[in-house]
């Protein structure tokens, strides 16, 4: 197994990110080290193992369907890089490519 | 203020016993609350343990412990006591960065379920402590806001990533510090600072407030200067708490003041593989030579195999990069924190294509901008290991082996009440020593990263210095919510040191 400049730059893509040409680089050369070394985890046969989902026994909180007071609507709206206060709303660049 | 209440000596004094000069009247909240400040102004600069001090917050706070009724006063296990954060914990008001230049312009709107239940114990919150990015790192090299030295050796690393929390205690800054450990995030530091520091039974403490890395590894817990204080800070802390429902309901204890166990009734087991290869000739001295102490004092010490555990760093990083891959996608420059229009990189112009202006590129363009090195690896390696194609082979498996992992602690816990081994592979090494070298600063915390993937309790207590004089640690592992037996056992360990001393 081999890490490629052209595998970070597919899951980079997925993950949101835009490293440059080197960046990706280096980071597949550091990828591979590390996953040749997660590696050693196919030594084990796991086909009847279940996985772990949680480390503690936990079952489903309900809680009641009830109006509780939330965080305040121009504090949140505050903390937004762009906001239209007024109106409530996030603003964010254009998410439907015209062209 | 008289001379005998002095900083030097207010400084030196535990939380409990803080607190309990603060009850009785024979401290001022506002002393206490200036003897951190001062110390912090005096001696920060050239440690770096604090991203911010609540300056004006704190006398306000600790003016209001001292104005309580004496009967109130009498009833706060915390009263006056200057408390510091991990700076991954919300706290109202103010910044909360994670150490990342990604949130650095977010205020929190609200403050952590452990800061409210600090306060309402009479704590002082003085400030918020510096830490890898996203808790992600075991140096603290990893901040995107400063660096952190070991108070032991100004040219060593604090460890990590709660590597402010441990500097700001171990240098009697102030007498506790809340940290988070998601493999090994709280027990390394306190190692290579000489302090106690404890990671609960995932499911102890809400984790309502602190910014999310891994969900089924992040835990809170204390860092403090001897067991009793260790035992305090998290009676106050943990508990059940609706806002995260991964809390455990019915199982609040006391644990504060600890006894020490009892030599006679206690089994320890001791894992052969802790004490292979690997591990520095000092720590493997200091540990022999208190398991020699234990024995001697009557503790039953028997062999444990673990047979899955040197699988544990592989698998922690492959489920710890997962879910952190997923946690961080919420840092989008949509609803809070950084935003970055353009990506201005000029080695990102080779693509004619590519149209700045729409919502994806800005996505990138804030993540690319506003995430370190080392999280932006974890994030590939999550999303690498969670792909079409490469989900069952990678993130699949390594559950499974979770599962195995979490079997061998089961079965050693039949035999035994405890099991015993070193902390850390080594003491507090250089700063820049492993930074470009990201599989050797991940195997740092070979020892730790099982407690995390098995949901076990776990301390480290301090176990003797090396010939520089750098503190060890000893770490304990019970079963899970066996934290009674933790703290004493650890409680055994601190008075047997003691003395031998």
């Amino acid at each position: 197994m081999s890490v490629t400049r052209r595998d970070i730059d597919a899951i980079a893509k997925l993950a949101r990110l835009d490293p440059t040409r080197e960046e990706a680089q280096a980071l597949a050369a550091q990828l591979d080290r590390i996953l040749g070394y997660v590696a050693q985890l196919e030594e084990l046969d796991v086909t009847d193992v279940p996985p772990t989902k949680h480390v503690i026994d936990l079952t489903n909180v309900d809680r009641d369907d009830a109006l509780e007071p939330s965080l305040d609507r121009d504090l949140v709206l505050g903390q937004a890089p762009e906001a239209e206060d007024g109106d409530g709303r996030f603003v964010v660049p254009r998410v439907i490519n015209s062209s | 203020m008289t001379a005998a209440k002095s900083s030097k000596t207010v400084r030196n004094r535990g939380c409990a016993e803080t607190a309990a000069a603060v009850r009785d009247g024979s401290l001022t909240a506002v002393e206490c609350a200036n003897a951190a400040l001062e110390e912090i102004v005096e001696r920060d600069g050239e440690l770096g343990a604090f991203l911010e001090v609540f300056s004006d917050d704190v006398l306000e706070d600790a003016r209001q412990i001292d104005l309580e009724s004496h009967e109130n006063r009498a009833a706060l296990p915390l009263a006056g006591v200057p408390i510091a954060l991990k700076d991954n914990i919300c706290v109202a008001g103010h910044r909360t960065t994670a150490g990342s230049k990604i949130l650095e312009p977010w205020t929190a709107p609200y403050s952590a379920t452990v800061v409210d239940r600090l306060r309402a114990a009479g704590a002082i919150v003085v400030g918020k402590t510096n830490l890898d990015e996203f808790a992600m790192g075991s140096s603290t090299e990893n901040s995107a806001l400063g660096r952190t030295v070991n108070p032991h050796d100004l040219e060593r690393v604090p460890g990590g990533s709660s590597g402010g929390s441990a500097a700001a205690v171990a240098a009697n800054l102030v007498p506790g510090a809340l940290g988070s450990d998601t493999g090994g995030s709280i027990r390394q530091p306190a190692a290579f600072c000489g302090l106690v520091g404890f990671k609960p039974t995932y499911g102890r403490v809400s984790r309502y407030g602190l910014i999310a890395f891994a969900s089924s590894l992040d835990q809170i817990g204390p860092l403090t200067r001897n067991v009793d204080d260790a035992a305090l800070l998290l009676e106050v802390i943990s508990g059940f708490d609706r806002r995260d429902p991964t809390t455990v309901d019915g199982r609040h204890e006391s644990w504060f003041p600890t006894n020490p166990a009892n030599p006679q009734s206690l089994t320890l087991g001791v894992p052969a593989n802790w004490f292979a290869d690997g591990l520095a000739p000092a720590v493997q001295g200091a540990l022999e030579e208190l398991l020699g102490r234990l024995e001697a004092i009557g503790i039953t010490l028997r062999p444990v195999d673990l047979p899955h555990e040197r699988y544990s760093i592989a698998t922690y990083y492959v489920v710890a990069t997962a879910e952190a891959s997923s946690n961080l996608a919420r840092y989008d420059g949509v609803r809070y924190g950084l935003r970055v229009r353009h990506n201005d990189d000029p080695g990102d112009t080779e693509d004619p294509t590519l149209d700045h202006s729409d919502i994806d590129a800005m996505f990138a363009a804030t993540r690319t901008a506003g995430f370190g090195p080392e999280v932006k690896r974890r994030i590939l390696l999550g999303t690498y290991v969670l792909s079409a194609g490469f989900n069952d082979a990678h993130y699949g498996r390594a559950q499974r082996v979770r599962t195995l992992i979490r079997r061998d602690f089961a079965a050693a816990f039949e035999l035994v009440d405890a099991i015993i081994g070193p902390t850390t592979p080594s003491t507090a090494f250089k700063l820049g020593e492993k930074r470009d070298d990201p599989l050797s600063m991940y195997l740092s915390d070979v020892f730790t990263v099982t407690a995390n993937l098995a949901g076990l309790p776990a301390i480290s207590v301090p176990c003797g210095s090396d010939e520089a004089g750098l503190p060890i640690g000893a770490q304990i592992l019970a079963p899970p919510f066996a934290e009674r037996t933790v703290l004493e056992v650890a409680k055994l360990i601190e008075e047997s040191s003691d003395s031998g001393a």
